[in-house]
């Protein structure tokens, strides 16, 4: 049986199908948030060095993953969609820089608020911070040339060469502990080592990010399809769709 | 358990104020994005009927007279 693999790839069986998904991913969402910060907050111990400030950990660390897989994410998408001008690609790119500005925001923020008990400063500019903090600004940069540009084939083009430079950065940040002497500590979590805490602070750390994955991909589908309606408002297929039409 | 008391864990071993800052934020920033999308969503939906139904008057009436 031939299986047709582009059939998802066009916008309006897309929206169907990421109308099934978001339902799964917002439920898996509320469970896993759920248990990862009861996880967090009742089962993890105190640390012996940090006392319970450690505990922003569980949103700290997930915040900063995410912040620099969703532009990977990002990256990729708007590249698929520049080189093989697929309009889908491009509206998910889109779809993605909002949630990602908004977890590399919660990652500056929860760090400068760690920062301060821990090191005595809300920031330093220092490679790691700094690396972020730039980070934050490639996706506001994506954002507002995006929004800058009327014609939305040609702000996809746009983004995607901003998208793509930009990635050079994520490497940065993830180095930035090792090439520089930065106040940042090194990666606790790393596939070469075994990790450097204790077993119910990593499961919790783990859950919490598998949590805010599950966030990001219902939260990106429902703004993907608000996209794809307003982009392909003037088409049949919208103007007969429930809620559309009734 | 970790905690003798709620005053307990609010005071968060005196790291009270950074812990909750920290998390408040970050409740108020995911909350606030579903509503946002959520809206955005609503209003398009709204605005896409809208046009729908005063074409579908526009047709009736070059159909009529």
């Amino acid at each position: 049986m031939a299986i047709n693999w582009f059939k998802y790839s066009s916008p309006a069986s897309f929206y169907v199908l990421a109308g099934k998904m978001i339902p799964l991913f917002s439920i898996a969402a509320t469970i896993l948030f759920a248990v990862g910060l009861y996880i967090g907050f009742f089962v993890a111990p105190t640390d012996f060095q940090q006392g319970e400030a450690y505990r922003i950990i569980f949103i700290h660390v997930p915040a900063a993953w995410m912040s620099m897989f969703l532009y990977v994410m990002m990256a990729v998408w708007a590249g698929i969609g520049l080189a093989f001008n697929t309009r889908l690609s491009s509206m998910m790119a889109t779809a993605i820089a909002p949630t990602g500005a908004m977890f590399t925001f919660l990652a500056l923020w929860t760090g400068a608020i760690w920062g301060k008990p821990m090191w005595g400063t809300w920031w330093v500019w220092d490679a790691r911070l700094t690396s972020e903090l730039i980070l934050l600004f490639l996706y506001i940069g994506f954002m507002s040339l995006q929004a800058a540009i009327d014609d939305p084939r040609r702000a996809d083009k746009a983004g995607a060469v901003i998208a793509l430079v930009g990635v050079v950065n994520i490497p940065i940040i993830y180095f930035s502990v090792k090439w520089w002497n930065t106040l940042h500590q090194g990666a606790t979590v790393s596939v070469t080592s075994s990790p450097k805490m204790a077993a119910t602070m990593l499961t919790g750390m783990l859950i919490m990010s598998i949590a805010c994955w599950m966030y990001a991909i219902a939260v990106i589908l429902i703004r993907t399809r608000t996209i794809i309606l307003e982009r392909e408002r003037h088409t049949s297929w919208v103007s007969e769709l429930k809620g559309v039409s009734s | 358990m970790i905690w003798a008391s709620w005053s307990d864990f609010f005071d968060m071993g005196g790291y009270g104020f950074y812990v909750w800052g920290s998390y408040i934020v970050s409740v108020i920033c995911i909350v606030g994005e579903v509503i946002l999308v959520l809206k955005r969503k609503r209003t398009l939906l709204k605005h896409l009927s809208l046009i729908h139904e005063s074409t579908k008057e526009e047709k009736i009436n070059e159909t009529t007279s």
